[in-house]
């Protein structure tokens, strides 16, 4: 679909490794992303200032690295906590089923009723601003996605041969879950679980940007999206600079996801990605 | 087909009722004390038992749940603690809006869509399908809260086509209906050119081409009729993005609708707003759902069938 091996491995790894580095080092690197200089408000991107700075007169690349710092963290955390709670419920009540598979599957269906981001929106925004409240309203939603996959891969899995081998000689049904099971649907969930990095980094900015993410003087993406939108006339790069690198990180995400799922080949591809839309 | 009508709907009954139950629980998730947060530290206690006994919440639990059902089958929301305003007149006033901006934001998802899945399907692999295809990309990649100040930079800032934000006239509604549809339209462009090529592959296609059908002919009357029934779904599985897309897109826009009272009402603290419009969005969102499932059965027989093998 897209021309050349370039634009669709190595510039999306090298801008996600980018992210990475910066969002794990940042507190090393000489960043002064609160430092306040009166006599540089809203001056644009020059020698001086890479890419300007902002109505406090803070530098803007050095808030970006902070901002790429919160949407890691909350992007690694939502992550890893939606895949582990998800799969475990799922996988366990496609493997027990009965009556608990028919309560997860009905707690599954209502937790998807809640359009989109909405959910994630009303608990942040009952919860109070905050990081740790953002990492829990969007795990509390993440996690469905993963539990339905989960379920179903688990279906398709238990009446195969090993499994059932694994049951004939007597094996406890946890073992046969978690080491027979779980390691043969872990391929469409790693790949599910890249594209859930995508949408999480839109959500953490979107929920920011309504002012219930990251509070000031920490940085988000969305919030500074926010806050250079009233300072559109006279600073687009308040605005501009922010969206790019979310854009940037987001194309990556999604880009690398479609690599993994081809190189896998899961076919599954799940609704977490439109999450933040 | 009744069985299949009344169990979709007996489902979509359940999920009504645990959508509600989760909206009630909300209230209780607030840290604390939600009356003292609701009110302030410095509120006085006799206040403070007022707003608690109209929410309700010096009742045991379970009255509580049943009351909220209750309220919800009576449309009777309470009052507003910012407004003293009637809830459901506040929704009622806001509803237009957000039912403008949501149409909008499909129809421009349609016109965009449709277009680009079929020329991207037609010409597979050209530079039509790779153009309609980064298009689809960047949609589905760029947050609706970045793009709409990039079209208010460029449209309303640079070009002065358009106004800023607000809602006067239908000039105010083009930015905002541009903002919602783009990333519906990625999505369902994507769908559409995947649908048609596969459809494009079947035997009935050939046929028709040997029979010397022109070829608007077959496109239009064959291969774009069967590739329609999945795009139906999507767009109404679809709906829900759109509409929490749109409480952002509100937000961005100063949009009078559902979403700005939302974001509005957060912010205020006036939980019982949130609480309303959160149920009255999620409740339209299950609708809808429900509907084009009933649609789809309707449409497509081995839906319903398969359905009542399972």
């Amino acid at each position: 679909m897209i021309g050349g091996k370039t634009i669709r491995v190595w510039i999306p790894a090298a801008l996600c490794a980018l992210w990475v580095v910066v969002a794990a080092t940042g507190s090393w690197l000489p960043l002064a992303p609160n430092e306040i200089h009166l006599d540089r408000i809203l001056l644009p991107p020059s020698s001086q200032g890479l890419l300007g700075y902002d109505d406090l007169g803070r530098a803007i690349l050095d808030r970006l690295a902070l901002g790429a710092q919160t949407s890691f963290l909350v992007a690694a955390w939502v992550v890893t906590l939606s895949l582990l709670i998800g799969t475990t419920i799922g996988a366990v009540s496609g493997y027990v089923g009965g009556w608990v598979d028919h309560v997860v599957v009905r707690i599954i269906d209502v937790l998807l009723a809640f359009p989109g981001i909405l959910l994630a929106i009303a608990l942040a925004g009952v919860l109070g601003p905050g990081i740790d409240n953002v990492v829990i309203a969007l795990s509390a939603v993440g996690w469905v996605g993963f539990a339905r996959l989960a379920r179903a891969q688990v279906l398709a899995q238990r009446q195969r041969e090993h499994v059932l081998a694994a049951y004939a000689l007597g094996a406890p049904a946890r073992r046969i879950l978690f080491v027979h099971v779980v390691p043969m649907i872990l391929a469409p969930l790693i790949v599910e679980g890249t594209f859930a990095v995508a949408g999480v980094v839109i959500a953490e900015a979107g929920l920011s940007y309504l002012g219930l993410g990251v509070q000031p003087p920490e940085a988000s993406w969305g919030s500074m999206i926010r806050d250079g939108a009233r300072y559109m006339l006279v600073a687009p790069h308040m605005v501009l600079a922010p969206g790019v690198a979310l854009m940037l990180v987001v194309l990556a995400v999604n880009l690398l996801g479609d690599q993994l799922r081809d190189y896998l080949d899961v076919r599954t591809r799940g609704e977490m990605q439109s999450a933040g839309a | 087909m009744i069985g299949f009508f009344l169990t979709r709907l007996f489902s979509a009954l359940l999920v009504v009722f645990g959508v509600t139950l989760i909206v009630f629980l909300l209230l209780h998730l607030v840290p604390g004390d939600p009356v003292e947060v609701m009110l302030g530290e410095m509120a006085q206690p006799a206040d403070r038992e007022a707003l608690r006994h109209a929410l309700g919440l010096d009742l045991p639990l379970w009255q509580q749940v049943l009351n909220s059902f209750g309220q919800l089958l009576r449309f009777d929301f309470g009052q507003s603690l910012f407004t003293k305003q009637p809830i459901v007149e506040m929704l009622a006033e806001r509803i237009p809006a957000t039912v403008q901006l949501a149409l909008a934001g499909l129809a421009v998802a349609l016109v965009l869509a449709f277009p680009l899945g079929i020329l991207a399907a037609l010409n597979r692999g050209s530079r039509w399908d790779y153009g309609a295809m980064t298009f689809s990309l960047l949609g589905v990649s760029i947050p609706n809260f970045w793009m709409g100040p990039l079209l208010i930079l460029f449209f309303s800032v640079m070009l002065g086509w358009f106004p800023v934000s607000g809602k006067e006239g239908f000039a105010s509604l083009v930015l905002p209906a541009l903002t919602l549809g783009t990333a519906l339209a990625a999505i369902l462009s994507r769908m559409i050119r995947a649908t048609l090529i596969e459809v494009l592959g079947e035997d009935y296609i050939r046929t028709a081409r040997a029979k010397g059908m022109s070829e608007a002919v077959v496109i239009l009357r064959h291969a774009l009729r069967n590739a329609l029934l999945p795009t139906i779904t999507l767009i109404g599985l679809q709906l829900g993005t759109l509409l929490a897309g749109a409480v952002i897109t509100e937000a961005v826009f100063s949009w009078p609708g559902l979403g700005q009272l939302t974001i509005d009402s957060i912010h205020r603290r006036d939980y019982p707003v949130v609480q309303a419009c959160i149920l009255l969005i999620s409740v339209t969102y299950v609708v809808v759902n429900t509907l084009t499932d009933l649609v789809y059965g309707w449409l497509d027989p081995r839906i319903r069938l398969a359905g009542r093998a399972s």
